[in-house]
């Protein structure tokens, strides 16, 4: 009896956290298309997000793009397919490496950051303060930072599309001794449109995913430093299991035939 | 039941978990009156506070302001309620990324949409009154002492001249000339303007100074309420421990030695 019990009071318990964050997320999407918007705060979220990201984002496809290049030849030189490495590289960029790994490290720089604010702002009263001086904390806080990180991911990840393919060619010509206008002409040959808004779309659902769960975690922080560090690892640790997931479902989607 | 109650409290509990906090509280401010609540430290008169400016929702009991059950009011009754109310938190609770006069000056830019340049010089001079030199306004809250954060919360409260004004502590951690100062920055807004002010405080010559009338919270209830002039005949055993600051008496104090 007391184990079907404490089922029970799980299930109620994780039937009240999923409704209190769909309650969240409603609240804050409803705050994203309803005016008034504030500008400056917006902005500097996308400087923010966007900008201070660029080096984190950069390094890491860069090195993803040469790598690639390089196990990919070893890999095809086995059946004297070299030729298709330029392709396999602007693919699994653009499809995949580029927006996920961009998404994983901006969850970990923006997302911790996000939640770690929010955090103390709710444990030093910051938030209550607000609403008090009549200010709506979900239009200051949290809608700006839903909108920059859902607009600048994008951005990041067609940079680091660039950068890691980037990365691709100098291996490939400076390593491994391809034709510089040859490599360009294969990577050109193969990729579709579709492959770039493809990552690029996952990329502005995974900077969705990122601000939602820095946002939501930091802005239901319990009480004192330890509420907060929780709050920081919980927002980093579901936004890249999300990622995950999301990563999958969207590629079914996109690419599903 | 025609009175001159600006806000009037009935019956109000409220528990964290298995913690009764408030457990029916029966209080009313009056129209330009400052009055002061006093009681040992834990006895929810933060909390007290909060639930009245709807940081929290009682679990039970009502709260009129101005007439209006505001108990459970949301949105733009909501916002109404915090267009009256200015609040001073106990840990200052400043926008640590904010200069102090934006700070200041947050509630005439944000709530009542001034223009920036006119809502400086109004936090300029709020700051003046506070006892804090121009040159302040530009710093960061992080590099002022805990003192003159307390002023600027204090500058804040008052910033938009609000008709109902809390102050949660304003005196703690100041040196006694400054203290004094606060005090009758207090009896001025009240005087002067016409304000009602809730104030809590544990400093007696603070208490003696400012208020009109005083109330003591002790185990969740209101135990005691009159007129300052009453506090030394009020004929309450745990008054008058209070007043007189004894470990001996009614309040027992959960210490082992
Ligand atoms: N958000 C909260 N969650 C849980 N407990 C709280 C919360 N806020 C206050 N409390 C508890 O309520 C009690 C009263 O707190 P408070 O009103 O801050 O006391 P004080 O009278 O010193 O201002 C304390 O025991 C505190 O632990
Ligand atoms: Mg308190």
């Amino acid at each position: 009896m007391t184990f079907v019990a404490a089922i029970g009071r799980t299930f109620l318990l994780f039937l009240s956290a999923t409704g209190r964050f769909a309650l969240f997320t409603g609240q804050a999407v409803s705050h994203c298309v309803r005016p008034p918007l504030y500008l400056r705060l917006l902005v500097r979220q996308m400087v923010d997000i966007g900008y201070y990201s660029l080096p984190v984002v950069g390094l890491t496809t860069l090195f993803a793009g040469m790598v690639l290049a390089l196990q990919s030849y070893t890999g095809f030189a086995r059946f004297n397919a070299e030729g298709a490495v330029a392709t396999v590289v602007i693919l699994s960029i653009t499809r995949e490496l580029g927006p996920v790994l961009a998404g994983l490290m901006v969850a970990g720089r923006v997302g911790a950051a996000m939640a770690a604010e929010l955090g103390t702002m709710r444990v030093t009263e910051q938030i209550d303060a607000l609403t008090t001086l009549s200010t709506n904390p979900f239009k200051y806080l949290i809608t700006p930072r839903l909108l920059a990180a859902t607009l600048m991911l994008p951005c990041l990840v067609l940079v680091g599309d660039v950068i890691g393919v980037f990365g691709g060619y100098l291996v490939g010509v400076y390593r491994l001794g391809f034709n510089p206008a040859n490599y360009i002409q294969q990577s050109w040959d193969f990729l579709e449109y579709m492959d770039v808004v493809s990552g690029l779309v996952k990329a502005a659902v995974f900077g969705f995913v990122i601000a939602l769960m820095g946002c939501y975690h930091g802005f239901n922080s319990e009480r004192g430093a330890a509420g907060v560090g929780k709050a920081t690892t919980n927002a980093v640790v579901s936004a890249s299991i999300l990622i995950l997931i999301f990563n999958y479902l969207l590629t079914g989607l996109f690419f599903a035939d | 039941m025609l009175t001159d109650a600006k806000i009037r409290l009935a019956g109000v509990h409220k528990s964290f978990g298995p913690k009764q906090v408030l457990r029916g509280v029966d209080l009313e401010i009056r129209r330009a009156e400052s009055l002061v609540v006093i009681g040992g430290s834990g006895t929810g008169k933060s909390v007290l506070i909060k639930n009245i400016l709807g940081l929290m929702q009682p679990d039970s009991g009502t709260i009129h302001i101005d007439g209006q059950d505001t108990t459970h009011a949301r949105g733009s009754a909501r916002a109404a309620v915090m267009d009256k109310c200015g609040m001073l938190f106990q840990g200052g609770a400043l926008f640590d990324s904010l200069p102090v006069w934006e700070n200041v000056a947050f509630g005439l830019i944000q709530g009542k949409r001034m223009n920036r340049a006119q809502a400086r010089e109004i936090a300029l001079e709020k700051l003046g009154q506070v006892g804090l030199p121009p040159e302040v306004g530009a710093l960061l809250p992080a590099e002022l002492s805990g003192g003159m954060q307390k002023r600027v919360g204090l500058a804040r409260a008052i910033a938009t001249q609000p008709e109902i004004i809390f102050f949660d502590e304003p005196t703690t951690g100041l040196d006694p000339i400054m203290a004094d100062v606060i005090n009758n920055l207090i009896i001025k807004c009240v005087r002067q303007i016409g304000a009602s002010a809730l104030t809590i405080t544990h400093d007696m010559a603070s208490v003696r100074k400012i208020a009109d009338r005083v109330a003591m919270l002790h185990e969740g209830k209101i135990i005691w309420c009159g007129s300052v002039r009453e506090l030394d005949a009020s004929g309450n055993a745990h008054v008058d421990q209070f007043i007189h600051g004894r470990a001996e008496g009614p309040i027992q104090m959960q210490v082992r030695s």
